[in-house]
């Protein structure tokens, strides 16, 4: 059973994705499929069961504070679409 | 009407690790722009974070020096948005279970101990860091991934003095338990200033304005002296405050609208499926708290009541750790520790501070100090004598006693001699002596000052008075 109980357009613009209204209506559908696919979950009965943080039952699970080698900048910029000095450039920051 | 500030602070502090919070590339301000970068911390697809133990551990020392409860149970979560310096387009956070809750932080304010409740301090990871272009920003992930301790206050804060006052205490208690540097110009602390106003006396907290980002503390007493008559003038002219985010313009001297609540950020937090909860047993505990120092206040307190110095000599000793293990060695079972102190902070600091050394690289022990207010105590040298034994122990080293001696610095408090340059003095002087027969009993100074000449400053002065006026009087 689909799940309507969600706001696509509202949904979109967290995703800061643009869509058409056919676009809206689609994935509104299929994300509404989806929903109700997962809320079958909610049919299960959990009385006495604790909540969990995690599937797997481990903790604690940290690492030493050891420096270890960084990537060279240009590695690190490899993928930008756009660099100066060293620096990722974005559009102007406006807020 | 009557307003009454209402202040609760967001600080976030850079933590002393060698490492970053889920990564093991450096922790370190001012490389060059993105050098100090991995997958990891820049957010690339497929990567594991992996908590860093020592920042796990300083957390939980902080929670302890803010009084705060240790919960056995914690964990980590995903904070969403999208903003340039997030590289993974979301925060590595703690939300609903932070590592430390409940505290509180006790400090000096008006004349009296004020007390802040500390909702709870939480781990996070540093987001990079943007410079802005005219055309453009340019982002430097060196900072992402650094561990960021969040400490939460309730609104106990009632002015922008009292919040200038916490966030120093703040800042010297995490300094105190080796938490951070908190080195302000390297912006390791910086701090989200929550301000609302109400009538005096309600109950009901007034709309609350957040003003993001300060990195100085006198920025954000500015920020607040200005906010808070800005909030009562629009309630006193019949306006109305929107719940909203402003920046504050340090240049203009200004708070500005960032974004009202209508707009506020919808972070959708879940629980980071990458890192396993934390429960820290006890014997993990046990250990950090063999860490826990005494707290700046607590010094104070103890240096005024044990070893019965005015507390601005105790303030010195608690902004100056060193300085303060020095004076605790060097009163060591002495008397004069008023003297002491003033000799450690007049003269020891004064020399150490011109020389640009440590206390470490003293070439003489604590006791020196002891045994130098001892002789001028018993009158064996003049204080002015003192300033030269000072000056030859913090040179060369050695033992006040034996430089005395070496340098013939002894006051001379014995007859034969004194009583001759006293009977001297007289003689040639006889105005001023008959000045003080005929009762004038300042011209005695005169004489005196004579025999101090004679004597190049070696004389015992209470000593030379006394002659003076036993010759005289005859």
């Amino acid at each position: 059973m689909a799940n309507t109980d969600f706001d696509i357009k509202y949904v979109a613009n967290l995703a800061r994705i643009a869509l058409t209204p056919e676009e809206e209506a689609k994935l509104g559908h299929q994300l509404g499929d989806i929903l109700g696919y997962v809320k079958k979950l909610e049919e299960l009965d959990v009385t006495g069961v604790e909540p969990m943080a995690h599937a797997v039952p481990l903790a604690n699970v940290l690492r030493a504070d050891e420096v270890r080698p960084s990537i060279p900048q240009e590695a690190a910029l490899a993928n930008a679409p756009k660099q100066a000095n060293g620096l990722f450039i974005v559009p102007k920051i406006v807020e | 009407m009557e307003y009454e500030t209402v202040i609760g602070l967001e600080t976030h502090v850079q933590l002393k690790t060698k490492s970053k919070m889920f990564c093991g590339c450096v922790n370190l301000f001012g490389s060059e722009p993105n050098t100090n970068v991995c997958p990891v911390c820049l957010g690339m697809p497929g990567v594991l974070p992996v908590p860093n133990e020592r920042a796990m551990q300083l957390t939980a020392l902080a929670g302890y020096l803010l009084n705060c409860e240790v919960p056995g149970f914690a964990k980590f979560d995903r904070k969403n948005y999208f903003y340039p310096d997030a590289s993974k387009d979301y925060q590595i956070t703690q939300f609903d279970f932070p590592s430390t809750t409940t505290g509180h932080v006790d400090f000096e304010f008006g004349g009296g101990i004020e007390r802040v409740r500390i909702t709870r301090a939480h781990i996070e990871e540093d987001v990079g860091k943007s410079n802005h272009f005219a055309q453009h920003s340019g982002v430097d992930f060196n900072r992402a991934g650094v561990p960021l301790l969040e400490i939460v206050s309730e609104p106990d804060l009632r002015s922008a003095d009292m919040a200038y006052e916490y966030l120093n205490t703040l800042k010297e208690i995490l300094i105190y338990g080796g938490i951070s540097d908190c080195d302000m110009e390297k912006g390791m602390v910086r701090c989200d200033v929550n301000i609302s106003v109400r009538p005096v006396g309600a109950e009901k907290l007034g709309v609350k304005v957040e003003i993001k980002n300060m990195n100085t503390f006198s920025g954000m007493r500015r920020a607040i002296n200005y906010e808070v008559p800005r909030q009562i003038e629009t309630l006193e002219s019949g306006g109305t405050l929107v719940q909203e985010t402003r920046r504050w313009d340090d240049i203009a001297g200004i708070t500005e609208s960032m974004r009202t609540k209508e707009q506020a950020h919808d972070y959708r937090y879940f629980p980071e499926p990458d890192i396993m909860p934390l429960k820290p047993d006890e014997a993990w505990l046990t250990e950090v708290r063999s860490h826990i120092v005494e707290l700046p206040l607590a010094r104070k307190h103890r240096f005024v009541s044990d070893y019965c110095i005015p507390a601005q000599d105790a303030d010195v000793f608690v902004g100056n750790v060193p300085l303060g293990g020095f004076f605790e060695k060097a009163v060591e079972g002495a008397k004069n520790t008023k003297a002491i102190a003033n000799w450690v902070i007049n003269n020891l600091q004064a020399r150490l501070i011109e020389t640009g050394t440590t206390v470490d690289e003293l070439k003489f022990e604590p006791a020196a100090i002891r045994e130098l207010v001892g002789i001028i105590d018993a009158g064996t040298i003049s204080s002015k004598g003192g300033q030269e034994v000072f000056a030859e122990l913090f040179e060369n080293g050695g033992s006040p006693v034996v430089i005395v001696e070496s340098k013939g610095l002894a006051q001379v408090s014995e007859s034969g001699e004194l009583v001759k340059w006293c009977q001297e003095a007289i003689d040639s002087n006889p105005g001023p002596a008959d000045d003080f027969r005929n009762g004038k009993e300042n011209a005695i100074n005169f004489l005196k000052g004579q025999v101090m000449k004679a004597s190049r400053g070696k004389a015992n002065p209470q000593v030379v008075g006394e002659t003076l006026a036993k010759l005289l009087k005859g």
